[in-house]
């Protein structure tokens, strides 16, 4: 930790005797703003390696310093035209920055606070600051280093694009994801679920499907994409199929190994009961599945939209994510390429949050959740 | 499975053989045989009812049948006829050929192996690091995660484009593809097992007075052997699929994933689905020669596997 301190402390001062930009002549003291931030950034970092215990004061003081000190470097890229030609002095304070905020970090996840509410803060709130970290750096080093538009875009300059392209986004999205994704998911899941179901009724059958799913799940089944296009045309109707198909076994393994995840004893007791079919199926059997279940549905979730996308790269309408980001790159718009990645990332993640939600609602008694609490 | 299966000595040949794996398997795979052969004829008649018709040709059952098991360009082609292509271009070719599928098999394999790799070290390397820091574990942990949520297959074009521009072509863009996939199981299946060692065993080593160093060495990375193997096993099929992916949107000129792509540009349907059969094949494979290797590896650790 003291270690880390020091690098930045070292860095900064070491910074201060090297060019700022590639030409010489600027210096850091030279932007009076900038100068400022890290010497306030200086007297923070000291505090906390030498003075301050590891607690909440500590790493809220760190977080703000490092806020504070990361601005420097962004007022010299924008303010003092430093964009594409930053020197020594630049990216040597950039190091001490990245260890600086390395101590942010471990101070933020050091802290075990007792409220329940406040924990869950914390745990959003230090991969947040890692992820904005990240960001940044990619930021930083696009604009520092001037790396060509076509390479790499900076996020700013994706979220200018996405801005400014948001109904040619919206269209893709949705005819990408609302349509082919989401049809076919449901499709694929649904029908997995209810074979799996009627496979259950015939153990023949089970121990005949259950190797070959767990073969099938091995393979790159994506590659039924071309195939698909040439059944059921270039429109959502064949990405919905390679969605069907891709989810299909997944849901269908894993709901026939749910149905059979319950003990010897409430089976026994079911038994009892006299209970029908139905009765257990329904109070013993699928409940104790829905762990099972849902896993399937969080590993599907991401499958469907990469097989609707990869689908699109055999053809398609106009229109959709797969389209854009394969005609994109063609034409050397990386900046729309990446918003297009942006916003399948967005969507995916909230797809899967969503799922793990719905999870976390419906089997919040399952052993898995209650130990978390 | 029931209880009433469960008496040893009375049982038959016959339900000894429905009790086992092969028969029911072989049953399910006749089923879809015979499914593949029946919608070989419904999709393909169609088509052909059409060119009769145009030709004023009369047509009997058996010839529409034949006819649409051995189309040129059929919209399913029947299992002999990939059949019959397979062993044209595996083994009636040069396997330097550009029409030879074991050429196109290597080009693939090739990147799969070398991805994989690189996703195992880097899960491997990551996974230590989220287990001994506890900073990383807080925030890396969950953009590992969340980097899986990303349709990643989407990116491809992107990354191979991009790493073709700063001078890096041929295996290593596809092999990187290849590692964003399969470092994620490995990541997690890791620290799942250098978390395994249960807190007795970790005070033992205390009580030792061993090194972090030993620990990791002495301990925590036998443990973690069987979890390794796991997720390599997994890792290794995503692997396959990442690279034919790869080779999809860029016009690779070599590869499975470009025989896909050549074959839906032109319409050879027979093309395309022998390709999936060898790639089908070589997951299979090499999921196959993992599990090998774990068998191997887990009894000379004295693992009873």
């Amino acid at each position: 930790m003291r270690i880390s301190n020091g690098v930045f402390v070292l860095a900064t001062v070491i910074a201060q005797f090297l060019p700022l930009s590639q030409d010489g002549g600027l210096n850091w003291v030279g932007l009076p703003q900038a100068f400022a931030l890290q010497l306030v950034a200086l007297a923070a970092c000291l505090w906390i390696g030498w003075r301050s215990r590891p607690g909440v004061a500590a790493a809220a003081v760190a977080l703000v310093a490092v806020v504070l000190a990361a601005i420097a470097p962004a007022t010299a890229l924008y303010g003092a035209g430093l964009a594409g030609k930053a020197g020594w002095g630049f990216w040597i304070y950039m190091l001490g920055l990245g260890f600086f905020a390395w101590v942010a970090i471990s101070l933020l996840s050091d802290l075990e606070p007792r409220d329940a509410l406040a924990r869950r803060a914390v745990g959003i709130l230090v991969p947040a600051v890692f992820g904005l970290w990240l960001l940044y750096l990619w930021e930083m080093v696009v604009i520092g280093f001037g790396i060509p538009r076509v390479l790499l875009p900076a996020p700013s300059q994706i979220a200018v694009t996405l801005a400014g392209a948001t109904d040619i986004l919206a269209a893709d999205f949705y005819q990408t994801f609302v349509k082919s994704v989401l049809s076919g998911y449901v499709l694929g899941c649904g029908s997995g679920f209810l074979v799996a179901l009627l496979v259950d009724k015939v153990p023949f059958l089970q121990r005949g499907l259950l190797p070959l799913g767990n073969f099938v799940s091995a393979l790159p089944i994506v590659g039924v994409a071309p195939i698909m296009v040439m059944w059921f045309g270039f429109d959502w109707q064949s990405k919905a199929a390679v969605v069907v198909i891709m989810t299909f076994f997944p849901m269908l393994v894993n709901t026939i190994a749910g149905l059979n995840a319950y003990g010897a004893i409430e089976r026994d007791l079911m038994r009892s009961y006299a209970a029908t079919y139905g009765q257990t199926l329904f109070y013993l059997r699928l409940p104790n599945a829905l762990p099972f279940i849902f896993n399937a549905l969080k590993i599907n979730s991401t499958l469907a939209l990469i097989g609707a996308i990869v689908a699109e790269f055999f053809g398609t309408p106009i229109v959709g994510m797969g389209f854009r980001i394969s005609t994109e790159v063609g034409r050397m718009n990386v900046d729309m390429v990446w918003s297009t990645i942006a916003v399948a990332a967005v969507a995916g993640s909230v797809f899967y949050g969503l799922i793990a939600m719905l999870e976390r609602a419906m089997t919040g008694w399952h052993a898995s959740f209650r130990q978390a609490g | 499975m029931t209880i009433d299966a469960a008496l040893p000595g009375e049982k038959t040949m016959f339900a000894r053989a429905m009790d086992g794996r092969g028969l029911p398997l072989a049953t399910v795979i006749l089923v879809l045989l015979v499914l593949w052969y029946a919608g070989a004829v419904a999709l393909n008649a169609p088509v052909l009812l059409d060119k009769y018709k145009r030709q004023n040709t009369d047509w009997t059952v058996t010839q529409l049948v034949d006819d649409s098991w051995s189309m040129d360009r059929p919209l399913l082609p029947a299992p002999h006829q990939i059949v019959v292509e397979l062993k044209k271009s595996i083994f009636d070719r040069k396997i330097t050929s550009k029409r030879s599928l074991v050429y196109h098999s290597w080009v693939t394999i090739s990147s799969t192996l070398l991805g994989f790799l690189f996703g195992t070290v880097l899960g491997v390397v990551l996974a230590v690091g989220i287990v001994h820091v506890r900073a990383l574990d807080r925030s890396l942990l969950p953009w590992v995660i969340a980097s899986q949520t990303i349709p990643i297959l989407a990116i491809a074009p992107m990354v191979i484009v991009v790493l073709g521009a700063v001078g890096l072509t041929g295996l290593v863009p596809k092999a990187l593809i290849s590692m964003y996939l399969c470092f994620f199981p490995v990541t997690i299946g890791m620290v799942k097992g250098l978390r395994s060692p249960d807190p007795m065993q970790m005070d033992l080593m205390r009580t030792y007075s061993a090194s972090s160093w030993q620990v990791f060495w002495k301990l925590r990375w036998p443990s973690s052997v069987p979890f390794l193997f796991a997720s390599l096993k997994v890792a290794v099929a995503i692997s396959l699929v990442g690279a034919i992916v790869a080779e999809l949107p860029t016009g690779a000129s070599a590869g499975l994933g470009a025989r896909l792509l050549v074959g839906s540009y032109y319409g050879q349907t027979i093309q395309i689905w022998a390709a999936l059969v060898v790639a089908s094949a070589l997951a299979g494979t090499l999921v196959a020669l993992m599990s090998m290797i774990e068998k191997i590896a887990l009894r000379r650790m004295g693992v009873a596997a």
